[in-house]
C-alpha cells in the first residue's frame, strides 16, 4: 500500500509532467485558455493514461519487445476513439471547443512515454497508481494555467454557461494577451522558471 | 485559386503551426539549435505532411466515409502515418543516400509528431477537398519550418547571452516563443 501511494504521489510534484518534465506541452498550451478546456482535456487524457497503463502493463509479458511501440500506440489510439465518442456524445459543446486537440491526445508524450516507460515493466496495481498521479498532476498543471490565463485573461471565470464571478477592474479592462496563444507561452514560461526558483526543478 | 493561396497563407502565418496551433512543439524546443538542423528538419515534416494529407484523404473518402466508420480515423492515421514514414525513410534510404544522411534520422523522429497528424485532422475538420488538403499541408510545413528557422537564430545567441539562473533553457526558450507569437499575430490583416 506504501509503494501504491508512493507511486502515486511521485508524479503530482515531483515529477509533474508539465512543470518538471515539461511533457505533454501542446495540448497544455492549447487548451488552457478557458477552465472549462482545461477540465475537459485533463479527464480525457488522465481515462486514456488510466485505461493505457492497465492494458498495457496487463499484456506486457505477451508483446515482442520489437513491436512493442505500435502495440502501444493502438491501444493509446483505441481509448482515445473512445474519448471522442462520448465527448461527441455528452458533451457536444466541449467536444467543439476541444476540436483537434481531443484525437491528438493520442500523440501526446505523457501517455506513450508513461506505456513505454513505467506500464511496460510493471505489475497492473503500480501502473494504476503511476497513472492516476501523473494524470492529477497534469491535470493540476493545467488547471492552475487555465485559471490564471482566464482570470487576468478575460477578468472574469465562467463554467459551462454560468459566470462564477467577475473581478472589479479587470473585467473591464482584462490583460487580453494572456488568452491569446502568446499568453500561453508567457504563462508557462514564467511558471517553469518560477518551479526552478524555488527548488522544485532542477536548473540547466 | 485565390481561395487556395488564402489557404496557403492562412495555414503558414495566420493559423501557424507551432505559435497558433502548439502543434510539433517538441522539436520546436529541441532541435532547433541548430539553422541546418532546423531546415532539414522542416523540410522533413513539410514533405511528410503533404503525402500524409494525401494518402489519409484517399482513405477517409474511399474507404471511411463508404464504410461509415469515419469515427475510426484517430486509429487509422496514426497507422498509416507510421507506416508512411517507414517506406519514405526505406525509400530514402535506397535511392539517394546523400538525402538520406540529412534528414533521416528526423524521419523517425516525426510518427509521433503532433504536426503531422494535426494536419491530417485538420483537413476533415474543414473538409478540404484534395487540392485544398495539399496546400494546407504545404502552407503548415512551410510555416513551421520558418519558425523553426528563426527560433534556431535566437537559440543560438540565447546560448551566449547571461540570461537569469533560473530562466535558462526552456522557461526563456517559451518567453522568445511568445514574442514571436505577437509578431505572428501581426500578419492578422493580410487576409
Amino acid at each position: 500500500m506504501t509503494g501504491f501511494i508512493k507511486e502515486f504521489a511521485k508524479g503530482i510534484i515531483i515529477s509533474n509532467p508539465v512543470f518538471i518534465l515539461a511533457l505533454g506541452l501542446c495540448p497544455t498550451l492549447a487548451m488552457s485558455d478557458k477552465l472549462e478546456n482545461a477540465l475537459g482535456m485533463s479527464a480525457a487524457v488522465l481515462f486514456v493514461l488510466l485505461c493505457s497503463n492497465i492494458v498495457v502493463s496487463s499484456i506486457r509479458k505477451y508483446v515482442p519487445a520489437i513491436m512493442r511501440i505500435p502495440v502501444f500506440i493502438v491501444v493509446i489510439a483505441t481509448f482515445v476513439t473512445i474519448v471522442n465518442l462520448v465527448f461527441q456524445a455528452y458533451l457536444p459543446s466541449l467536444y467543439e471547443s476541444l476540436g483537434i486537440y481531443l484525437p491528438l491526445v493520442v500523440v501526446n508524450c505523457i501517455i506513450l512515454g508513461r506505456a513505454e516507460a513505467f506500464a511496460s515493466k510493471n505489475p497492473v496495481t503500480a501502473s494504476i497508481a503511476d497513472a492516476l498521479g501523473i494524470g492529477i498532476g497534469f491535470a493540476l498543471a493545467i488547471t492552475i494555467i487555465a485559471l490564471i490565463r482566464e482570470i487576468l485573461g478575460t477578468g472574469s471565470l465562467t463554467l459551462g454557461d454560468n459566470t462564477l464571478f467577475t473581478l472589479p477592474v479587470l473585467g473591464e479592462h482584462p490583460i487580453t494577451i494572456l488568452s491569446l496563444s502568446a499568453g500561453a507561452f508567457l504563462v508557462i514560461g514564467l511558471l517553469l522558471a518560477f518551479f526552478r526558483r524555488i527548488g522544485v526543478a532542477k536548473n540547466e | 485559386m485565390s481561395n487556395l493561396i488564402t489557404i496557403f497563407i492562412t495555414m503558414a502565418l495566420l493559423n501557424n503551426f507551432i505559435l497558433v496551433k502548439f502543434l510539433g512543439l517538441c522539436p520546436f524546443f529541441g532541435v532547433s539549435k541548430k539553422l541546418s538542423n532546423a531546415v532539414s528538419m522542416g523540410a522533413a515534416v513539410t514533405f511528410v505532411m503533404v503525402i500524409a494529407s494525401i494518402a489519409t484523404w484517399i482513405i477517409t473518402q474511399y474507404i471511411l466515409i463508404p464504410f461509415n466508420v469515419v469515427y475510426m480515423s484517430t486509429v487509422i492515421f496514426i497507422l498509416v502515418i507510421a507506416s508512411l514514414v517507414q517506406i519514405i525513410e526505406m525509400f530514402i534510404m535506397r535511392t539517394n543516400y546523400a538525402l538520406y544522411s540529412a534528414f533521416g534520422i528526423y524521419l523517425a523522429l516525426i510518427t509521433t509528431n503532433c504536426a503531422v497528424l494535426g494536419i491530417t485532422l485538420w483537413n476533415i475538420t474543414e473538409e478540404y477537398n484534395l487540392l485544398q488538403s495539399i496546400f494546407a499541408a504545404l502552407g503548415g510545413g512551410v510555416g513551421f519550418t520558418l519558425v523553426l528557422a528563426i527560433m534556431s537564430g535566437i537559440r543560438e545567441r540565447l546560448e551566449l547571452s547571461d540570461s537569469p539562473k533560473s530562466m535558462k533553457g526552456l522557461p526563456i526558450a517559451f518567453l522568445v516563443a511568445m514574442l514571436l507569437g505577437l509578431a505572428f499575430s501581426g500578419f492578422g490583416g493580410i487576409i
